[in-house]
């Protein structure tokens, strides 16, 4: 059964913007699936919101429609290009959910577009939870037991039926508020009555308790013929009751025997069967009791997963690929395994490796939330390590993670070890590690933690054998002990730390006793057949399998785990810097650790090195590959803090020199350079003590920004408007001393803030995108949304700006990308901020111009010159690139994930991901934006404002352009009172303290539609904080700043009743300038 | 800790820490890369004569158990492991792999770089070996390695079944209640099984499927078997050379016709020698659970539960009398053939898995289903 020759266009959904749970795992997937289908012919429609993915890049899609994941949009796509197919599965559930809505509102139909991937009869019965019971139950499998009530008495007699413990979850609650679980009759009745009472139609689940049990996930693919395999089994490290998405999980299932896992196996092809899946990738997830193996069936997904994208880097397995080819109607036994070449991607997967994932929380960007973890995932990404065995692997995953937290200076408090175990939180595994070394037992731990007995000993061996280390020296310690070490995965700066050496002393001690690392391949069968693929992990064994070439070659440094501030842009600029290495003759080689990207596909560079961005785990590469040149500037942050130490150990680093990398990163190096530059910046100091902070905060004046010095995303960033805040900050907020003070800054009020992207070869410098923001500086640059072209800079400040881009670029001697910061107050333009590396909006920036502004840079590293890429950049060299359109940026954020914590925005960024939007108009393409980030603007309705003194004017202006467009206003007093008096007509509304009916009441009656509540400065209090919660929950877009709200009201104006309007990149930027037709 | 080496004929060692029973151990070194099920491989008989290396590195987690056994006790000569875990997690474990080798005579080596071995062994082939977990030299154990009889031409299956009749009718077991196997069949077929090595899950599957079985030594004539009156007659795996295995191939020859012949594996090449088609020694065998073999009838693939170091040359298959019914798709070898004729056919493979997966139960029912047309005519 070859390919479908009856299909020719066929549209993809991707997954929009990264928000937690859906990171670019779907970048990957949808990438190898646009990959997989042009590769056969056909012709690919691509839709989706988020400008940093791959997917989008228009070479990857013959039409590529950055535009919002809604139903509108999406039929708009749909009655342009004709695709007579959609492949929903590769989207992840954004993806579902569209291809779903496009088939019940008779999309597809009206179109004649057929669902491939999966069909809407299996969607619904996997996803609906009820109708997935049954259809389990009616092919023999388990399930847990479950009924929806809507009154205790129910509850209580549900409970007496199946037992205590029970899980109780209220209906429709944000974030699974007010549920819980109940051991008892007592807990049952009050978590029941306060769950009824916050369920928004009265109901709650009540279902059995399978907490404690051990997980397991299967990835299964089937083919229209009914050929299935396994292509890998996870098992959790942490039991039911975490997310998977928040587990650490292990592939290959290590506790289960032939028996169990045959059950399971068997199980979940006869879920495939029964839920209708024809072809494909599914995911199907498992809960045994560890004491009678009794087995019931969890959930599964009817499409490409975040554990499917897992699945593939363990085994090397593409499973986003397969199901494409799957999905047009390829027989797996027709497809071949890439990486042995000679025999069909048809079979099951083995290892003869371990890999280990973990989780990266950020718990601390969001205050209010509590750090504990449930049955809704709260990780912002992941790591994943290979070993040769589960130890080494485990070691490998911690260092990869970055969290700067090395084991021995964890700070752990021994009273708070069985807090820590009993309930799941980002801390558990150091806590379990910490108890094991006060000598609790294994059994100890497990009867609280309920973790299986196998693990917990392996981390007993850990950290045994690290007691035993403790006892010996570098000098003194023997060849064989030493190599025992490393095997077992522990670190150079790890045993530097025990044994009081420098871990550069470690590794050359053991150099000179030969012990080197060595790379082992992942190949899918275990050695079996011989690999073409040179996908690798380090190890200590007595083999190396890297056969490095002797090419030229340049080593490409990853971004590590996605985290607020580091995700996905910079794994896009990776992954260009390897296609743009491969276009001019050099091999590129890829170092990374983190399984969601695109980056660590096997197919994006020649050569791939799955391993922790470390100093150690990079200088093993290099020693192994001698590479030509390093490239450090694509990968965000973490790359950036090894080139120093690399260069150091002589390694060539090509691009921006590290020492000016570095120079534009101390404070005073860089403030001698705008001095003599004679380029403005807010006056600044640093403090390394609370009364030098009070003074040096008066002598610039407030209000000020306060930060510690090496950060990333803001982190504990403040805007202080006075003393208190100031001496509140110095005692409580952050750590500083002499090597790392605080900075304070004078901060520009209501000024403009503009994020400049940079081209330069030394000599010329060629800007690429000057973005305006819509929120005020103030906002961190990444939660704010900018326009590009900018939109309302006179052209002084622009011509100021180029002029400070083009002097800072030569005065660094940038090679490559640098990203400037400016803020422009009352026509002054000030520099915040250089990064002379690639930044967060350089895909944006590419998409918007159609510059491949990545490709560009390696070329300038590799040593070519701006004037030789003019084919690439309509002939600029030295000016500006231009756009035809406007191209809004907007962020997201995950406040739904965290309830109870306040939305407004502030100095510390907290959006996850990224959507632009395109427009004729600069309001048509923030309307867009807000649309594709899911807080579309309201189109008529009311509106409720509230802001602060100096916003008032501006806000007057606002409620009158909206009033013209027909909406009513709302406002609280003293807002209502600046709107009368300039003759706006409104309604007052109490706040929430002065009496109800309040804000917060006709938000919930359903009566406003939009919300202008901005910050009094400073800090915020509770009224406000109340409102803007509020509003989340009820998913009411609620905007914090007055340019927001400006900008806002412009796009209403806009958008009006105007139909949708889409635009592929391809036409975007087709060099006639074919016009938008249709 | 004492040090376990394991020498190869061709002068390779490798080096690990010796657990198990602390004694010597010889025979050809294979690898088998199934992920799950290592104490069906212990004590599956077809590994007589073999040391096995696992290449899941993590071996022991879950224990070892009464009911997870395929004969009586391990028949592996030796264990190579890369990680032996020293605690055992299951509900079902009654001991630790190493407790459960170390009463039973089998040692280990443990943290050996297996992946290296097993390249070595894909590109060399399988060769001889010696585990020494006693402190030998290694050049001592390199020249023992080479004088141990090669398996080529060795008769390993006379040896290893069962040399007294009997009968077994217990059906497969569900593991725990969420089992969803079906209920056995009621036994309306009798069975006589050649025993050269018998793996009992050939056994309860035979049952599950509706037979009731009569377990006979690989020395039985024809004539006997016949007088057993069977419905249909099971040929088994097991380990070592079929080409010396004349007398039981001539067996065949006699009840081809005479009754519905199932075989598996060693069974599959005996019937193929009954035939008149010729065996050879592959370069390092299929020990595995993950091969996709194609069933020319159904087109379907199934994933499959391989151990066998020889194969049947489908050459020298007379094609007018039988047709291949089952391929390997990682290499094409033959994988199974029906008579077309005469109620007789077999596979390479293991149906019954045990380690591995289900996908081919379908056979055994095949198998009834032969006896149940046959018994009509």
């Amino acid at each position: 059964m070859p390919r479908r020759d009856d299909l020719h266009r066929i549209l993809i959904v991707g997954s929009g913007p990264i928000v937690i749970g859906q990171a670019c795992e779907f970048d990957y997937s949808g990438a190898q699936a646009c990959k997989a289908l042009r590769s056969d012919g056909y012709e690919v429609i691509l839709i989706n919101s988020n400008p940093a993915t791959i997917m989008t890049d228009p070479e990857l899609a013959d039409r590529t429609y950055v535009e919002p994941l809604t139903a509108a949009y999406a039929e708009e796509v749909i009655r342009r290009e004709r695709p007579q197919a959609l492949l929903s599965t590769v989207g992840g559930q954004t993806g579902l959910n569209l291809a779903v809505e496009l088939a019940e509102t008779g999309v597809l139909d009206r179109y004649g577009v057929e669902l491939i991937g999966a069909k809407i009869e299996s969607i619904k019965k996997a996803e609906d939870r009820l109708l997935f019971k049954d259809a389990m139950r009616k092919i023999g499998l388990e399930v847990t037991q479950s009924q929806l009530v809507n009154n205790v008495e129910d509850g209580l007699a549900f409970a007496s039926k199946i037992g205590y413990p029970i899980i109780l979850r209220p209906s429709f609650t944000l974030g699974g508020t007010g549920g819980g679980i109940a051991y008892n009759r007592e807990e049952l009745v009050e978590i029941l009555e306060r769950g009824l009472d916050l369920s928004p139609v009265h109901e709650v689940l009540v279902e059995e308790s399978v907490i404690g049990w051990k997980e397991f996930e299967l990835e299964v693919m089937r083919d229209l013929a009914g050929n299935a395999i396994i292509v890998c089994s996870i098992e959790n490290f942490d039991p039911m009751g975490v997310h998977t998405g928040d587990s650490i999980t292990v592939a290959p299932a290590q506790t289960l025997t032939d028996r169990e896992y045959q059950m399971m196996r068997d199980g979940a092809l006869r879920c495939l069967n029964e839920i209708g899946v024809d072809t494909g990738g599914s995911n199907v997830q498992f809960a045994i009791n560890p004491a009678d193996g009794r087995m019931v069936i969890v959930e599964m997904n009817p499409r490409v997963s975040r554990s499917s994208a897992l699945a593939s880097k363990a085994t090397g397995f593409p499973i986003a690929k397969i199901a494409a080819k799957l999905a047009v109607g390829y027989r797996l036994d027709e497809l071949k395994n890439d990486i042995t070449r000679v025999t069909p991607a048809c079979f099951e997967p083995v290892l003869d490796y371990v890999v280990v994932k973990i989780p990266r929380w950020q718990f601390e960007k969001f205050p209010g939330a509590e750090p504990v973890l449930g049955t809704q995932m709260k990780s912002v990404g992941e790591v994943m390590s290979i070993g040769r065995t589960f130890k080494q692997a485990l070691a490998k995953g911690i260092r990869s993670l970055e969290t700067g937290k090395a084991p021995a200076a964890r700070k752990l408090d021994p009273n708070l070890i069985s807090n820590r175990l009993i309930t799941p939180n980002p801390e558990r595994l150091d806590y379990i590690l910490f108890a094991l070394e006060r000598g609790e037992s294994i059994e100890e731990i497990h009867s609280i933690t309920y973790i299986d007995p196998w693990f917990l000993r392996q981390l007993q061996e850990m950290v045994d054998f690290e007691k035993e280390l403790a006892g010996e020296t570098l000098e003194g310690v023997s060849r064989a002990t030493l190599l025992r070490a490393k095997r077992e995965g522990l670190s150079d700066t790890r045993l530097a730390r025990m044994w009081n050496a420098d871990p550069l002393a470690v590794r050359a001690r053991r150099k000179e006793l030969g012990i080197h690392a060595v790379f082992n391949r992942v190949d899918t069968c275990a050695a079996e057949f011989e690999s073409f693929t040179p996908y690798l992990y380090s190890s200590y064994e007595s083999e190396d399998e890297a056969e490095p070439s002797e090419r030229k070659k340049v080593v490409i440094l990853g971004s590590g785990p996605n985290r607020i501030g580091q995700g996905i842009e910079f794994d896009y600029c990776c992954c260009h810097a390897s296609f743009a290495l491969q276009g001019f003759g050099h091999e590129s080689v890829m170092v990374n650790c983190n399984p969601e990207t695109v980056s660590t596909d096997y197919d994006t560079s020649d050569r791939l090195y799955f391993e922790p961005l470390t100093l150690e785990e990079v200088l093993n590469v290099v020693d192994e590959e001698k590479p030509d040149g390093v490239i450090v500037q694509f990968g965000g942050q973490t790359p950036l803090n090894l080139a120093l130490p690399l260069k150091k150990a002589g390694v060539p680093i090509i691009g921006t020199d590290p020492s000016n990398i570095d120079l534009a990163e101390d404070r005073k190096l860089f403030g001698r350079l705008l001095d003599s530059l004679g380029i403005p910046s807010p006056a600044n100091g640093t403090a390394t003590n609370p009364e030098e902070a009070r003074d040096l905060a008066r002598r610039l004046g407030f209000p000020v920004l306060v930060r510690p010095s090496y950060v990333l995303g803001g982190r504990a960033m403040v805007i202080a408007y006075d003393e208190d805040t100031v001496r509140q900050y110095m005692r409580e907020a952050v750590n500083y001393s002499q090597d790392r003070p605080v900075l304070i800054d004078r901060f520009l009020e209501d000024a403009i803030e503009v994020d400049v992207d940079a081209l330069s070869d030394g000599e010329d410098v060629l800007i690429a995108g000057i973005m305006e923001h819509i929120e005020e500086a103030g906002v961190h640059s990444g939660d704010s949304s900018c326009v590009l072209p900018p939109h309302s800079l006179p052209a002084p400040v622009i011509e100021t700006i180029k002029n400070y881009t083009r002097r800072l670029a030569r005065a660094l001697n940038v090679i490559g990308l640098m990203n400037t910061q400016y803020a422009v107050q009352n026509g002054t333009v000030y520099v915040l901020e250089v990064n002379p590396r690639a930044s967060r909006t350089v895909p944006y920036v590419s998409k918007a111009t159609g510059v491949p502004l990545p490709k560009i840079a390696v070329g300038l590293m590799l040593g070519k010159k701006l004037a030789g890429f003019k084919e690439l950049t309509a002939s600029a060299v030295d000016g500006v690139l231009t756009t035809r359109q406007y191209f809004v940026k907007s962020p997201v954020f995950p406040f739904n994930k965290f309830p109870g914590v306040d939305p407004a925005l502030g100095p510390e960024m907290r959006s996850t991901g990224e959507v632009m939007g395109v427009g004729d108009s600069f309001g048509q393409a923030f309307g867009k934006a807000q649309v594709g980030a899911g807080t579309p603007l309201p189109r008529s309705g009311a509106v409720f404002l509230s802001v602060n003194d100096r916003d008032k004017p501006t806000a007057v202006e606002i409620g009158r352009r909206l009033a013209s467009l027909g909406f009513q206003l709302f406002a609280s007093r003293g807002t209502a009172a600046a709107l009368k008096s300039a003759g706006v007509a409104c309604k007052v509304v109490f706040k929430v303290n002065e009496g109800r009916p309040n804000a917060v009441d006709l938000l919930k009656a359903g009566s406003v539609q939009l919300i202008i509540y901005t910050t009094t400065g400073g800090r915020t209090f509770p009224d406000e904080q109340a409102i803007r919660r509020a509003a989340i929950a009820c998913r009411i877009p609620c905007i914090t700043t007055i340019s927001g709200a400006r900008a806002a009201a412009e796009a209403i104006a806009s958008l009006g009743s105007r139909p949708v309007r889409v635009w592929s990149l391809q036409e975007i930027h087709s060099p006639v300038g074919e016009s938008a037709t249709g | 800790m004492n040090t376990a080496i394991l020498a190869l004929e061709d002068g390779a060692f490798f080096e690990g820490v010796a657990f198990g029973a602390p004694k010597d151990s010889a025979g050809e070194v294979v690898f088998n890369t199934a992920i799950t099920g290592y104490q069906e491989i212990f004590t599956d008989p077809s590994y007589s004569g073999q040391i096995v290396v696992l290449t899941n590195p993590q071996i022991g987690n879950y224990g070892a158990n009464v009911y997870d056994q395929e004969s009586g006790r391990p028949y592996i000569e030796g264990l190579i492991v890369r990680d032996l875990s020293p605690v055992a997690s299951n509900w079902r474990s009654l001991e630790t792999a190493d407790q459960y080798l170390a009463g039973r005579g089998v040692a280990v080596a443990s943290g050996i770089d297996t992946r290296a071995l097993v390249r070595h062994l894909r590109t060399r082939g399988v060769m001889r070996g010696v585990l020494s977990v006693t402190g030998g030299r290694v050049e001592d154990l390199v020249a023992r390695a080479k004088s141990i009889p090669s398996m080529a031409g060795l008769d390993l299956a006379s040896r290893v079944g069962t040399t007294t009749q009997y009968h077994w009718d217990e059906p497969v077991s569900p593991v725990c209640s969420s089992d969803h196997e079906a209920a056995p069949e009621p036994p309306r077929f009798h069975v006589v099984a050649y025993d050269f090595g018998l793996k009992r899950n050939i056994l309860r599957r035979l049952v599950h499927a509706g037979a009731r079985v009569t377990v006979v030594p690989a020395l039985t004539t024809a004539e006997d078997v016949l007088a057993l009156h069977p419905d249909g007659v099971f040929l088994s795996n097991g380990p070592g050379d079929p080409e010396p295995l004349e007398f039981q191939a001539a067996q065949v020859r006699k009840l081809l016709g005479r009754t519905p012949i199932f075989g598996i594996c060693l069974g599959h090449q005996i019937l193929g020698l009954a035939l008149g088609a010729r065996t050879y020694k592959l370069k390092f065998g299929h020990h595995g659970a993950n091969h996709p073999v194609i069933n020319r009838i159904t087109n379907k693939v199934e994933i499959t539960s391989h151990n066998h170091g020889f194969a049947v040359d489908p050459e020298t298959l007379d094609l007018n009398r039988v047709e291949i019914t089952h391929v390997n798709l990682n290499d094409q070898t033959l994988e199974g053939f029906r008579h077309r004729d005469v109620p007789a056919f077999c596979v390479q493979y293991h149906p019954e898995a045990a380690p591995g997966p289900h996908d081919s139960h379908y056979l055994f029912h095949d198998f009834i289903q032969l006896m149940e047309t046959s018994r009509q005519h």
